[in-house]
């Protein structure tokens, strides 16, 4: 079992300054496989990698090269090679002696070396550049002298860092395909840090997908995109309609106040859930009996190869939908959905639930700050008690002095009707909140809670 | 690779040794008799001697009439250097920072021959001129250097929003070359407050500034009077670099 | 018309900031021992000079050794003790590593007298005799924050990823130091070593304090006792025009150069 993993990572956690970069990281890599982690900036990714390279070391957990543990193998003995964001070539070296580097390091003789080196250069398109100094070199020559450099070792696995950050559109997708080429060719396991999720999609074997430092879901690029386990992922990956819904039984949803026929089983009955549905899975019809609900186009815009169109519910509700055909604004068109096209995922949560120290009849302190709420007869000052708190019933502000908690937007949904946001206050606790106002990921917010809006319940329950 | 951070003990030893410690010798010797006893009698010897009080009162006035006259014609010859519609020659910038290469004692000198040969009598125009005359490269250079690295969209930004010539100069070009201004001011007072040898052949030794002094005692075994004496110079240091606040990056070789 | 003043105005700054400079020039060419007293054309002074046939013999010469010879040594141990410096205080952080960047500001902030009358105790502290090593130990001290301060830019411009990719290649820390890192830092430590070796060469104030009584002289101390004892040694003439020349065409030269390597970058 094992000899078909080439890395696997067991447990791995990670601390900068008291803030978990990464948390509790499991997963395996096939040998061969071309895997990438995928997140926006921020979520660990790339103090992932630079672990697997060992610039960092692991607070906790291990990392197993082909069932050999190298958590405390500095990077130089690690059979490993990395290709960094920004190439990172040598300056004052020319094309052939950055190649040749790491050869040379291990004392091959020369007639090998060049060998070796010239055998690299043609592997990635830059025979005839051995002599130029790297300063000459256009971005996409560096990275493909960067690729070279690491490749020219025959590492076990070859790290890329965002290789392609740096390249422009159009090189980009060029040099994505060598890349898959190279990978081909060499056979060599590759692991991939991008925040691109196109990119992902288009390279990878393996997706794994990462937020705030820890892992979100793992598989295919077909899986990630068609089955996202949560809203995040379904966010983060392509374009998605995202709704509150109700799994009423079994292959039964309602959302955007419509039932629809679906595929998932075995949520229960009558629970909350979320919905996505991807703005090409919406058709257009002209049957009455195939349409499912009515809407009204507000705004057509033409993105290409398809248009992009934006409509009215008849229930109140924002949809996206891509289509090939333009709907002129204003227009009232039936639409209707597939089964198989709608995701229906588990609820993270349905309200905030937090910490709630009594301190007297009728005020509780929740993160910090005091606020007045009911409090049980039963519960005397000091007692801890849990509080919840719908996300409705949270008031962002506009001066974070305003509020009685500062925090920031952290994250942003549109959820068809009003926005879900996830606060991040300046302790570092989350919040969520839904709202109808319009934020901006990053806003700086006062935070206050509305009246009534403190339910206290037991700490056990 | 944090490893590498103790690769700064070595200095920070020899910091403590040769900086931090004579500085407090300073301190310490100013505090102190000819018998190492502590005493305030340095201090008040100062402030009650008239003589040293007036030579202290004519260096910060020396020193502060240069610097104003180092603005005053600095301020326009490091605008004129950085406007591309007046100079695109480098070698005109270069033979305005040149001087600052040359050593200062021998650029006096030659300044004080010259005055003396055209039948100038030594005294305090000719102090100022020549001390103008020694600093004022140190003047032009942060300056124009700042001016250089200033973005031009800020003057386009104020000309585009109906600001004058004369309004862009003085609402967006100055205050934003302040910085440049404030490090050539600790680069021109500083030195003048407390140079000895550059008065001395100026003047021909008529007039004593407070290096002089220092240096006077110091020459003569009193040490104790003359550390007190820096003393009190390290205090109006301590007070214009608070004013002057963090050296721009001038000193940060851009001078080569 | 605008363009006529101001390129007036350089031009007068100019002139004023170069007669007394030409004045000197132009007198090294005569022999008259009295300045401003044109005798007559006459490389005299220019051949004494070489030749040590001077009033007092060659103890100019031996000054102008001696600043070298101080400069040099110096400069190259404030590069040594400065570029390891600049690497410790790359990879400080937060308050250690501001703290030590205001201890390496204090000798560039101090006037030049400070410094001399502070190194001056410090050694009579100590009961060092003052002499050749008092004053190396004195350049050093104000000539390594120049140098700090000139591998510090280079250290943070570095993409921090090169030396890490040196390790991920196989090279031990040691090994992309010498490889990787120091070939990185040359251009700082060059123009450090530089700063350094002028800053030692104008310096007189330190010098003059902590040169002791063994009668060692530098140029600078050499040119104070002189002009004090009433006259100034007719050879300074030609020795302050060669000075004078060499800074202007090393300046230029390099100048020229970096403009053009600035320009071939651009393209």
């Amino acid at each position: 079992m094992a000899g078909d993993y080439i890395i696997d990572i067991q447990h791995l956690s990670k601390s900068f300054g008291g803030v978990k970069v990464l948390d509790d990281i499991n997963f395996y890599v096939r040998r061969g496989e071309f895997i990438t982690l995928l997140g926006p900036s921020g979520c660990g990714k790339t103090t992932l990698l630079r672990q697997i390279a060992g610039f960092i070391n692991p607070d906790e957990g291990r990392i197993l090269l082909e069932g050999k543990d190298i958590s405390s193998i500095p990077p130089y003995e690690r059979p490993l090679n990395t290709v960094f964001q920004r190439y990172a070539l040598f300056p004052h070296l020319d094309v052939f002696d950055n190649i040749a580097f790491g050869l040379k390091l291990q004392k091959l003789p020369a007639k090998e070396i060049e060998v070796r080196v010239k055998k690299m250069l043609k592997m990635v398109s830059m025979t005839d550049y051995e002599d130029r100094s790297v300063d000459s070199l256009s971005g996409g020559q560096q990275q493909r002298v960067a690729i070279a450099r690491a490749l020219v070792n025959y590492p076990k696995v070859l790290l890329l860092d965002e290789p392609l950050a740096a390249l422009d559109l159009k090189m980009r997708k060029d040099m994505q395909l060598e890349l898959k080429e190279i990978h081909r060719k060499m056979g060599i396991t590759f692991i991939y840090v991008t925040h691109d999720q196109e990119e992902a999609l288009t390279l990878s074997d393996t997706i794994v997908v990462m937020n705030e430092g820890k892992i979100q879901q793992i598989g295919s690029p077909i899986d990630i995109y068609n089955e996202p386990v949560n809203c995040f992922v379904a966010d983060f990956i392509g374009e998605s309609n995202i709704l509150k819904g109700r799994m009423l039984r079994d292959r039964r949803v309602a959302f955007i106040k419509h039932e629809f026929d679906c595929v998932d089983e075995g949520f229960g009955e009558d629970v909350p859930v979320d919905v996505v549905v991807r703005p090409e899975d919406i058709y257009f019809t002209t049957d009455p009996a195939k349409c499912q609900f009515k809407a009204k186009v507000n705004s057509c815009i033409f993105k290409g190869v398809h248009y992009e169109m934006w409509v009215d519910t008849d229930t109140g509700y924002e949809l996206m939908i891509q289509d090939y055909d333009p709907y002129a604004v204003g227009t009232e068109v039936m639409l209707y959905i597939d089964p198989d096209d709608i995701q229906v995922m588990h609820k993270e949560r349905t309200r905030n639930v937090l910490d709630a120290e009594v301190v007297d009849g009728n005020h509780v302190r929740i993160l910090g700050a005091e606020w007045e709420c009911e409090v049980p007869a039963d519960a005397s000052a000091g007692d801890i008690l849990k509080a919840e708190i719908p996300f409705d019933k949270i008031e962002l502000l506009d001066h974070q002095e305003d509020g009685k908690l500062a925090g920031e937007v952290h994250f942003l949904l549109y959820m068809g009707n009003h926005y879900h946001l996830t606060i991040l206050t300046d302790d570092g606790d989350h919040l969520w909140v839904d709202t109808n106002d319009i934020w901006d990921k990053g806003d700086l917010v006062g935070i206050d809670i509305a009246p009534g809006g403190i339910k206290l319940r037991k700490a056990d329950d | 690779m944090t490893k590498r951070s103790t690769w700064s003990i070595p200095y920070l030893v020899f910091m403590i040794i040769f900086v931090v410690l004579p500085l407090v010798l300073i301190v310490l010797y100013a505090f102190q008799d000819g018998n190492g006893h502590f005493t305030f009698s340095n201090v008040t010897r100062f402030f009650t001697d008239s003589d040293s009080l007036s030579t202290f009162a004519l260096s910060l006035e020396v020193a502060i009439e240069n610097t104003l006259i180092c603005i005053l014609l600095g301020y326009p010859a490091a605008w004129i250097l950085a406007n591309r519609k007046f100079n695109r020659s480098a070698v005109t910038v270069t033979l305005f920072i040149m001087p600052m290469w040359i050593n200062a004692l021998m650029r006096t000198l030659a300044t004080a021959e010259l005055f003396n040969m055209l039948g100038f009598t030594l005294g305090k125009g000719t102090l100022l001129f020549g001390m103008v005359y020694d600093y004022i490269p140190f003047m032009i250079y942060p300056i124009y250097n700042i001016l250089m690295k200033m973005d031009n969209s800020y003057m386009e930004a104020a000309e585009d929003l109906g600001a004058t010539p004369w309004k862009v100069f003085w609402k967006v070009t100055v205050p934003l070359s302040m910085p440049g201004v404030m490090s050539g001011v600790l680069m021109v007072f500083m030195p003048t407050v407390s140079t000895f040898a550059i008065s001395e052949f100026l003047t021909n030794n008529k007039i004593k500034l407070f290096g002089t002094i220092i240096q006077e005692n110091i020459n003569s075994s009193m040490w104790n009077y003359g550390a007190a004496l820096a003393f009190i110079m390290l205090i109006i240091i301590g007070v214009s670099s608070l004013f002057g606040g963090e050296r721009e990056s001038s000193a940060e070789g851009g001078l080569i | 018309m605008k363009k006529v003043f101001a390129q007036a105005y350089l031009y007068l700054l100019l002139a004023m900031l170069y007669a007394p400079l030409v004045f000197i020039a132009v007198f090294s060419f005569t022999e008259s021992r009295v300045l401003g007293n044109w005798t007559g054309f006459s490389p005299k002074l220019y051949v004494n000079l070489f030749t040590g046939g001077m009033n007092g013999g060659s103890s100019l010469l031996a000054a102008v050794e001696n600043t070298l010879l101080i400069a040099l040594v110096s400069a190259a141990f404030a590069t040594l003790l400065g570029t390891i410096a600049a690497i410790g205080i790359h990879n400080l952080k937060g308050r250690k590593r501001a703290g030590m960047q205001f201890l390496n500001n204090i000798p560039m902030i101090n006037p030049d007298i400070i410094t001399g009358v502070s190194l001056f105790l410090l050694f009579v502290f100590l009961h060092i005799t003052q002499g050749y090593l008092t004053v190396i130990l004195a350049h050093i001290t104000f000539c390594t924050p120049y140098v700090v301060l000139s591998v510090l830019p280079k250290l943070s411009q570095m993409n921090p990823n090169i030396y890490e990719a040196a390790l991920d290649l196989g090279a031990r820390p040691s090994q992309a130091l010498r490889k990787v890192l120091l070939p990185e830092l040359r251009p700082g430590m060059v123009s450090g070593f530089l700063l350094a070796f002028t800053m030692s060469l104008d310096d007189f104030a330190v010098t003059f304090f902590t040169r002791g009584t063994i009668g060692l002289d530098t140029l600078s101390t050499y040119i104070y006792t002189d002009a004090r004892k009433g006259g100034l040694t007719p050879e300074l003439r030609p020795l302050m025009t060669i000075i004078f020349l060499i800074v202007l065409v090393l300046l230029v030269v390099f100048n020229l150069r970096q403009n053009r390597a600035a320009k071939s970058k651009a393209n």
